[in-house]
Order: structure tokens, then sequence, then C-alpha cells
């Protein structure tokens, strides 16, 4: 096997190259969902869940079936596709099987076929290069690093609520800023594992 | 500037505009660039914002991938608007820009190789970009095609121009140089290199949003979506 083992990819994944904090993915449900720690630990979940099935299926699509018939410019296409489908395929499971799961995670699942981390983690993992194995670690790795990120923010934004902001920060302005001091202390792991 | 926070996410078709399209071009215009601004007031699409501004040619290019995009999808969506049957508008919208994508990153994988691999997967991620959704899904399916077509260039004008402006601050104050030209000397200026990593983007773009909020005066419901 080529590359770094998907064991050294999955800690890169949530911590070195946290996908939110490094890769910028995710931010549009990051910022408007990250009010409550409920909240955000729910979709954090979700989104783990999704990115790990997806970057495998993918993987499987990609490799088997885009790659011999020479269709990889369909793969935008066919990926979000993909996502989208199994999506809902895990909406209609999910309300068939469980209805309290569905109430927890339901509301988040249409929400994660338009989260840019998720289509974002399967296009890295074809522009990267992995392997399968390595492939579940990483999208294990950037599911969990998300949801880490989203949690944290949650906390801070919830003591924020009493803090005294200057007017035209308010908002989304202050969690920017918050979130750069967070991508700050994420490149204190710089030096521990890297990939790419 | 009646209908800033119409269309503040995009889902939530807002019927705001629902008159002929007589008239209504200079304002759809302003709008976009001005009053709605995608990226400063509704604070969507801001994924790819922060990822290609450390340059500004980077910048340029994906604001042109947007323009592109929003204008060839909503003029899309606006045609079939009359034909798509409401249940399955979302894929069809999703099929129409991620087509519109693909044909702006093969032109760029095949006339400008090293822009295709310095932007990555990025130009992909259009495809999940809020604000082409977002005008598909709360314009172009209400209003005529050319009207549509303004509003995607507008959006995509503001988009572009944050970008711009954010690239090449992140530029400036990171390296030195705009467009690879040095412009400030590293005789006196130190460059700073937080501004070309990831927190670098994150404060840029929290301070030009903090900008517009100073310029355009307190608003009431800026944080109550």
């Amino acid at each position: 096997m080529n590359g770094p083992s998907p064991v050294v990819i999955l800690i890169a994944a949530i911590f070195t190259n946290n996908i939110l904090l490094a890769n910028f993915l995710g931010m549009c449900s990051f910022i408007a969902c990250s009010r409550q720690i409920g909240t955000s630990l729910g979709l954090g979940t979700a989104v783990t869940f999704v990115m790990v099935m997806t970057t495998a299926i993918n993987y499987v699509v990609y490799h088997h079936v885009l790659l011999p018939l020479g269709l990889t410019h369909l793969t935008f296409i066919v990926f979000i596709a993909v996502i989208a489908a199994f999506v809902q395929f895990v909406e209609m499971f999910v309300e068939r099987f469980s209805l309290k799961l569905y109430f927890a995670l339901g509301i988040f699942l249409p929400l994660i076929t338009v989260n840019c981390a998720i289509l974002g983690a399967s296009l890295f993992m074809i522009i990267r290069e992995y392997s399968f194995m390595q492939t579940l670690g990483f999208g294990f790795g950037a599911g969990v690093g998300w949801a880490v990120a989203i949690i944290l923010m949650s906390g801070l934004r919830q003591k924020m609520r009493y803090s005294d902001v200057p007017q035209p920060f308010e908002g989304v302005p202050i969690a920017m800023c918050i979130t750069g001091v967070m991508a700050m202390a994420f490149m204190g792991f710089a030096g521990m594992v890297s990939i790419q | 500037m009646a209908d800033k926070n119409a269309a503040s996410c995009a889902t939530c078709a807002s019927p705001k505009k629902k008159g002929p399209c007589g008239g209504k071009g200079m304002l759809t215009l302003k709008d976009g660039v001005w009053g709605i601004n995608p990226l400063a007031i509704q604070v969507l699409g801001i994924c790819s914002a922060l990822a290609v501004t450390n340059r500004v040619e980077t910048s340029l290019v994906m604001g042109a991938a947007l323009i592109f995009v929003t204008v060839g999808s909503n003029l899309l969506v606006s045609l079939l608007r009359n034909y798509t049957p409401h249940r399955i508008r979302m894929i069809a919208e999703v099929a129409i820009i991620a087509t519109f994508v693909i044909l702006f990153d093969q032109f760029l994988k095949a006339f400008y190789w090293d822009l295709s691999k310095q932007l990555g997967p990025y130009v992909g991620l259009i495809i999940t970009n809020c604000i082409v959704m977002g005008r598909a899904e709360a314009f172009a399916l209400q209003n005529p095609p050319i009207l549509s077509m303004v509003d995607g260039l507008a959006n995509g004008l503001g988009y572009a121009a944050i970008l711009a402006i954010i690239g090449f601050w992140r530029e400036l104050l990171g390296t030195g140089k705009v467009f690879g030209l040095t412009v400030l000397s590293d005789h006196w200026y130190a460059p700073n290199q937080l501004m070309v990593l990831a927190p670098g983007a994150f404060f840029m773009l929290g301070a030009v949003i903090a900008l517009f909020n100073a310029i355009r005066g307190p608003q009431e419901e800026e944080d109550k979506k």
C-alpha cells in the first residue's frame, strides 16, 4: 500500500487537516446550525455517518464504473446523484424502522445533500488517490473532525450570547473571527501527523 | 433595499417579485450586487470564498466560474419553470447546475491546467454552493428568463466582487504581492504568513461582513433569520 496508513489519515483528517478549519468545507450549515449544542451534535453524527458511507460508495463507483468506462468527466454529477440518493434512502429507512431516530436526525438529512463537506470529501479522495481502506479512514476522520468543530463552536456561541460584541460584528462576523482563532489553535497540531 | 432579507435560506422560496419583468432589470442588478449581496448580507456560499482567496488570480477565476454558472442555470431553470413538476424541481435544478459546472471545469482543464490544479475540488463544489441553488429556487422559478439571467449576473458579480476584495488583501498582507508582483517590498514589510493560511481567511471574511454591516447602519433583523 502506498501513502500513509488509514489510521494516520484518520487522525490527520480530524486534527491537522480538519475539513472545516483547514479546507473550509461545510461552512454554510456550520454557521447556520451552531447555535445549540444538541443541534450540532445531531448534525455532526448525521454528517459523519453519511460521509463514511458516501465516500465508500463513491470510491467503488469511481474506480469500478466511471474509470473503466472513461466517463470521468461525469464525476461531479454522478457523485451528487449518489449522495442525494443515499440520503433519501437513509431517510426512508430511518423513518420506517426507528421513528425516534427519525425525529432526532430526520430534519438534518435533507440539509446534508447540499453540504459541501460531503461532496468535498469524495472529491478529495479522488484527487489524493486514496486506496479503499484509506478512503474509509479519511471519510470517518473528516466526518468526526467536522462534528468536533461544530460542537466546539456551538459551545462557544452559547457562551458568547452574554458577551458585549461591537455592533457591526454581531452575528456572523464574530462567529467567523472565533472560527479563525479555532483554526489557529488547530494549526498547533500541524507537527503531529500530516497528509498533503 | 426593501427586500434585503428575502431569500435568506436556500429552501424557502420567497414570492417577493411576482410582477411582470418590465423595469425591474436595474433594480434586480442593484439588489444582487449590493442590497442582498449573497456573501456579505446573506452569508451564503462562504466555503469557496474562504478556500480560494489566498491569491487574487484564483479569486477572480472562481468569481468568473460562479457568474457563468448562476447566469446559465438561472436561464435554464427559468426557461423550464413551467414544464418542471414541482416535486422533482430540486433534482432538476441540481442536474442543470452540475451541467454548467462540468462545462466550466472541463474548460479550465483544457486551457488553464495550472489554475485547475490550484483550485482543486473547489470548482466542483460550486454544485453545492448555496448561492446558485438559492437563486434558482428563489428567483428563477418565478421569473421570466431574461430577468433571471440579470439576477444571476448580479449575484455572481456581487460574489465575485467580495472574493476579489478578500483575495486582494490576503495576498497583499500575506505575501506582499498582488498578481504575483511585489508591492510591499520585503526590505521594510515582513509578510504575515497567517493571512495566506486558513485563519487569515476567517478573519478577513469576518472583517468584510462587519464592514458591510457598519456601512449599512444598524439592521434590526441581521441575526434573526
